[in-house]
């Protein structure tokens, strides 16, 4: 019999769930169950693996069920006999299985109505609501039909209480709320009632709707609060009334939080989390409406407890100004716009998007990546104006080095700022206030509150003219550079690093369309020009650094770092720029003691050589556009010289650099040329001397300089696999049997 | 090594999704994002400004309204321009907000909008006052206590006063769309808790946002030139310098009042260009006070700060209270007000 009844049930289903579109997860995962146990039955009929006996055992206890909610549901037997005893023991059966594995929709249907209908003792019904624990759901009907029968006055008001706990408690599990919804005046009603009150208000609390706010229950809440007084359950659905529909009442909840609603959920503490855990899948998280502290931020804030943000409210006042004649209708047509409470998924931005209702303060957009989805596409300027005035005048007013005495809200700022930079990097993209936020603050910024937060935001500065951001960011930017720690130092590299990158994926996407698309920069010619002056000023102040911190190994990772992505420009971005190191980062990195960095080098070198045979100046706008592709060749070429003889040919710096021999002597360095390949390197020498060992470990005296002919290649080979990538790919594309291929002056025909 | 590189893979499609890229050119935001670019700092000022005239749209204010602005000291806002803000709605604004604070008072109690309350909120246009046609009408708020006798002297006690206005606001207006209603200037006179309390219901209602007007010693000093230079048909202040002297445990304050009339007689013989008042002229005028003040107390005032203000015309403090003496050139003190709250907001 139970079989077909389920078909029934799910069929039932189907057609509710066409029309709504919420809550379809839940379905879902109520259908598996079914699935479930539909092949459960089958296999009962199939042989007998080893597993299935303790199938059986779970069989024989839901036949135990069966025949309990069987007996439930014929109502008590009056004749028999030893009445109390089989009541307990099926009692006892539904009380088992609802704790273990919790109830089928079905028999929650059966049950409740058995406990709501008054057959049974109270004790019997307080027993059997308190095992209402679904398996994965409950059905809308079987709610609807339960509170049908609290109208007849066939239970006890403790049995009423208890249910609107149960209700309260189990609300998430209900698979569709529509129907309930339709009861809403009648729950409203049992507000009457004092002992319901504080759990109808919970109830209520989770189940109103914008629409479900009229003036005449405002009022009657409002009695029933001059009845009652401030009753902390009451002053919540008055919030919430105030929430949906601000023109109809005003409240505000006082400062100290406090808890407004006793804790219904307490009786089922274990069962909820076993439901949730069998349902799994990310149950939507009910309404959850800051009943935080009244969010009054006074011009001169007082107290700093609450975030800067504003809380997310899609009601303005403004929009319900003299639309109070219009309601009737308005309800009656239900075709109003989606209100932001409801948002949860982004499918349902991409449903609603046309019919969105924006917040009524933009700055709370900030905390929900739904609406950053939605601001970014959208057309609308007033919203980005709307975020914009708020942003500035948010960072303007809190930022703490540019007011005295403000230090105490340090951390504060800090969070705000790092919620902003989430933001950011959400969005790919830099917020404009940001940007005049830096500009502003910076000639007062002391380099170090905020340090971290503060040079994120530069790297998100949207691309502009390079000459324009210089002397108001980079000037002072530079002032703390050269003043401050190695730290520093690095940390502004590598946030130069970010904005590189930031602007090339800007240009990158912009290039390919007319140019009248980036503000600023007309032209291609000029943008290009930008960013080789950013990249020109990090060599510049790369190279003052490394003299300044005495050529340190810790501070040249981050220049090569930043060298990384200059290399990979061509390639990774299709942009027709090219710029190199200034010699005050190449040579250093080439000499220096740290093996990493020489690798790093050589990769980069390798990349720069593996597109600059197909580099060409761009055909447009030839005037504006200043860079010199042969003066770059000619210091490529001369930068590959330079490394092939000091690595392999030990002919260092033949060309360009001449030293005085007498400098040399002094040094006691006269015979540098041979000290300089792979094998005498200063960063090698140590693997040639660990080659060395590994070939012959006894060995007292080790000549390095042995490693030649054959054993030079083995060499090599055991460089490589020491996991020198850099230099592995920089010697095969570089040296071909020893001889030193250059890069043939590419000269475009049209110079 | 690198955290950053997701985007590098997953460039976006399309740039079109890029809110600024969609309106290049005419969109107010695009102005305000070049003019803030184009901004230096510190430097607010354009080098040379008009001396306060008597404005023409003034005379339509209705008389008593001035004088009910006149002679009160107003603490000073900036105010970010009002969204979907309309004139037409004052009455429910009016509702709205004595709900608004009468619920913030007693905390807890929900009370319906449009009950009568002990407190009464009257929002009211001050019309013409304004610097040009375009410029969006100043209003007027106040908050009134409700007589408990219903016999005589229903309005009541003033308990709070604001107003919001715009004098030659141009700058701003050009940069924003018409859902905006830009009012930069505010102007409160009552407790600070009432003033935090209209203010957030302002913030809420129209995303908008108050700051704190502060004036620097920079624009003292402007102040100061440009309120000698008015003309006066009778003087009735003083013109009165305060500086500050940091030291502790108590900051050290000099005053120095001067009879007008001489310090009108000063302005006009470092004054040059008719009309007009210069960066040169400004710093001149004020050199020529240190340097008097220097000769007979041994005291350089430029190396402290000038903390106040005071002539017939308005007399303003550096933490942003105003108070303005002169009908005739209320227009011009505003204007300038004006100005300075524009800069803060952009």
């Amino acid at each position: 019999m139970l079989p077909q009844k389920r078909v029934k049930n799910s069929q039932a289903q189907n057609n509710t769930s066409q029309g709504s579109n919420s809550r379809q997860t839940k379905l879902s995962a109520w259908r598996e169950k079914q699935d479930q146990s539909d092949s459960k039955s089958i296999s009962k009929h199939g042989q007998k693996s080893p597993v299935e006996d303790y199938e059986h055992a779970d069989d024989q206890a839901e036949d135990t069920l069966q025949i309990a909610v069987g007996y439930f549901e014929k109502g008590p037997i009056k004749t028999s006999q030893n009445k109390g005893k089989t009541l307990e023991k099926h009692l006892k059966t539904v009380e088992d299985v609802a704790w273990k594995n919790g109830l089928a929709p079905e028999e929650i249907d059966i049950l409740l109505n058995v406990a709501l209908s008054g057959k049974f003792g109270n004790a019997i019904n307080t027993r059997l609501l308190k095992c209402m624990i679904p398996a994965t759901l409950i059905l809308e009907d079987s709610v609807v039909k339960a509170v049908s029968w609290l109208c007849v006055g066939k239970c006890s008001g403790s049995i009423k209480v208890l249910f609107y706990r149960w209700l309260v408690a189990m609300f998430d599990f209900i698979d569709h709320k529509e129907q309930i919804n339709l009861l809403y005046g009648f729950f409203f009603a049992s507000l009457q009632d004092d002992a319901l009150c504080p759990y109808v208000c919970h109830f209520l609390y989770l189940l109103t709707k914008k629409e479900n706010v009229k003036p005449f229950r405002v009022r009657k809440l409002l009695d029933l609060q001059a009845k009652m007084g401030m009753q902390p359950h009451l002053q919540a659905l008055l919030s919430l009334y105030k929430f949906f529909v601000p023109a109809l009442i005003s409240v505000s909840l006082p400062v100290r939080k406090k808890i407004y609603f006793k804790n219904s959920e307490n009786l089922w503490k274990m069962a909820l989390i076993a439901v949730r855990q069998r349902n799994q899948g990310p149950s939507p998280e009910p309404l959850k409406l800051m009943l935080g502290p009244a969010n009054v931020r006074s011009l001169k804030r007082k107290c700093s407890s609450h975030s800067l943000i504003p809380v997310l409210n899609s009601n303005s006042y403004t929009e319900q100004c003299g639309k109070k004649e219009i309601s009737l209708s308005d309800c009656l047509s239900n075709t109003g716009s989606f209100p932001l409470e409801q948002l949860q998924s982004f499918p349902q931005l991409l449903q609603n998007i046309h019919r969105l209702e924006v917040p009524s303060q933009m700055g709370s957009v900030l905390n929900n990546s739904l609406l950053l989805h939605y601001i970014n596409c959208v057309r609308d300027e007033s919203i980005l104006l709307r975020l914009y005035y708020w942003l500035s005048q948010t960072l303007q007013e809190e930022c703490v080095w540019s007011k005295v005495n403000n230090y105490d809200r340090g951390k504060e700022f800090a969070n705000f700022l790092d919620t902003i930079i989430r933001a950011e990097s959400f969005l790919q993209e830099g917020f404009y206030s940001c940007e005049a936020f830096l500009y502003k603050s910076i000639p007062l910024w002391d380099g170090f509150s905020c340090r971290s937060q503060f040079l994120q935001l530069v790297s998100w500065i949207p691309f502009s003219s390079f000459s324009e951001v210089k002397p108001l960011l980079l000037d002072h930017l530079a002032q703390l550079f050269f003043t401050s720690t190695i730290y520093f130092k690095c940390s502004v590299l590598h946030s130069l690093k970010e904005l590189l990158q930031n602007w090339l994926l800007w240009l990158s996407m912009d290039i390919h369309k007319p140019m009248m698309n980036s503000p600023l920069e007309t032209t291609l010619g000029g943008s290009m020009n930008s960013l080789s002056k950013l990249i020109d000023y990090v060599g510049w102040l790369s190279t003052i650094a490394m003299r300044l911190e005495g050529n340190s190994i810790f501070l040249l990772h981050f220049i090569l770092d930043f060298y990384e992505k200059v290399c990979d420009i061509y390639i990774n971005y299709d942009l027709p720029l090219v710029v190199l190191f200034p010699p005050g980062v190449f040579y250093p990195a080439l000499l220096s003691l740290d093996t990493t960095v020489l690798n790093q080098l050589c990769y980069i070198m390798h990349r720069y050589k593996a597109f600059l045979p197909f580099y060409e100046i761009p055909q447009y706008n030839k005037n504006s556009y200043s860079f010199s592709a042969s003066k770059t060749y000619e210091e490529f070429n001369h930068y590959l010289i330079a490394m092939v003889g000091c690595l392999w040919t030990s002919k260092p710096f033949e060309k360009g650099i001449c030293i005085d021999p007498q400098i040399l002597e002094k040094a006691g360095v006269a015979e540098y040329k041979s000290s300089l390949n792979l094998v005498h390197h200063p960063s090698l020498l140590s693997y040639a001397v660990s080659f060395l060992l590994q070939e012959s470990p006894e060995e007292r005296t080790l000549n390095v300089s042995s490693i030649r002919g054959k054993k030079w290649n083995w060499y090599l080979d055991y460089l490589f696999s020491e996991g020198l990538q850099g230099l592995q790919l920089f010697i095969r594309s570089n040296i071909h049997r020893s001889s030193i291929p250059l890069i043939r002056e590419h000269i475009p025909q049209q110079y | 090594m690198d955290s950053y590189d997701a985007p590098q893979s997953t460039p976006r499609q399309s740039a079109s999704s890029r809110p600024e890229n969609c309106f290049i050119g005419a969109t107010p935001l695009q102005k305000r994002l070049e003019s803030v670019r184009k901004q230096t700092p510190f430097v607010p000022t354009p080098p040379r400004r008009k001396i306060p005239q008597c404005s023409q749209l003034q005379e339509d204010v209705d008389p008593q309204k001035v004088a009910f602005l006149l002679h009160k000291q107003w603490t000073l806002y900036s105010l970010t321009p009002l969204y979907k803000f309309s004139y037409t709605h004052l009455k429910e604004y009016s509702r709205l907000l004595s709900a608004f604070i009468v619920a913030e008072k007693q905390k807890g109690l929900a009370v319906e909008v449009g009950e009568d309350f002990n407190i009464k909120v009257i929002f009211s246009t001050l019309l013409g006052m304004k610097g040009t046609q375009k410029d969006s009408e100043a209003f007027l708020v106040q908050i009134l206590s409700k007589s408990q006798l219903p016999s005589e002297n229903r309005e009541g006690k003033v308990l709070w006063t604001g107003w919001f206005c715009c004098i030659f606001g141009d700058s701003l207006l050009e940069t924003v769309s018409e859902d905006f209603t830009c009012l930069p200037l505010f102007l409160a006179n009552g407790a600070e808790s009432n003033t935090a309390i209209i203010g957030t219901w302002f913030e809420k209602t129209f995303d908008c946002n108050f700051s704190p007007l502060a004036i620097n010693a920079f624009n003292l000093s402007w102040m100061a030139a440009m309120w000698t230079a008015c003309k006066m048909d009778r003087y009735m202040a003083a013109t009165e310098f305060l500086w500050s002297v940091p030291c502790s445990p108590q900051s050290l304050d000099i005053s120095y009042a001067i009879h007008p009339e001489d310090a009108k007689a000063l302005w006009d013989s470092v004054h040059k260009t008719p009309g007009e008042v210069t960066q040169e002229e400004v710093d001149l005028f004020m050199d020529c006070l240190y340097s008097h003040f220097h000769r007979h107390f041994k005291i350089h005032l430029s190396a402290t700060r000038l903390v106040r203000v005071s002539t017939s015309v308005a007399s303003a403090h550096t933490d942003g209270r105003i108070k303005i003496l002169c009908h005739k050139y209320l227009i011009g003190v505003l204007a300038y007000l004006t100005e300075l709250a524009i800069f803060q907001i952009e």
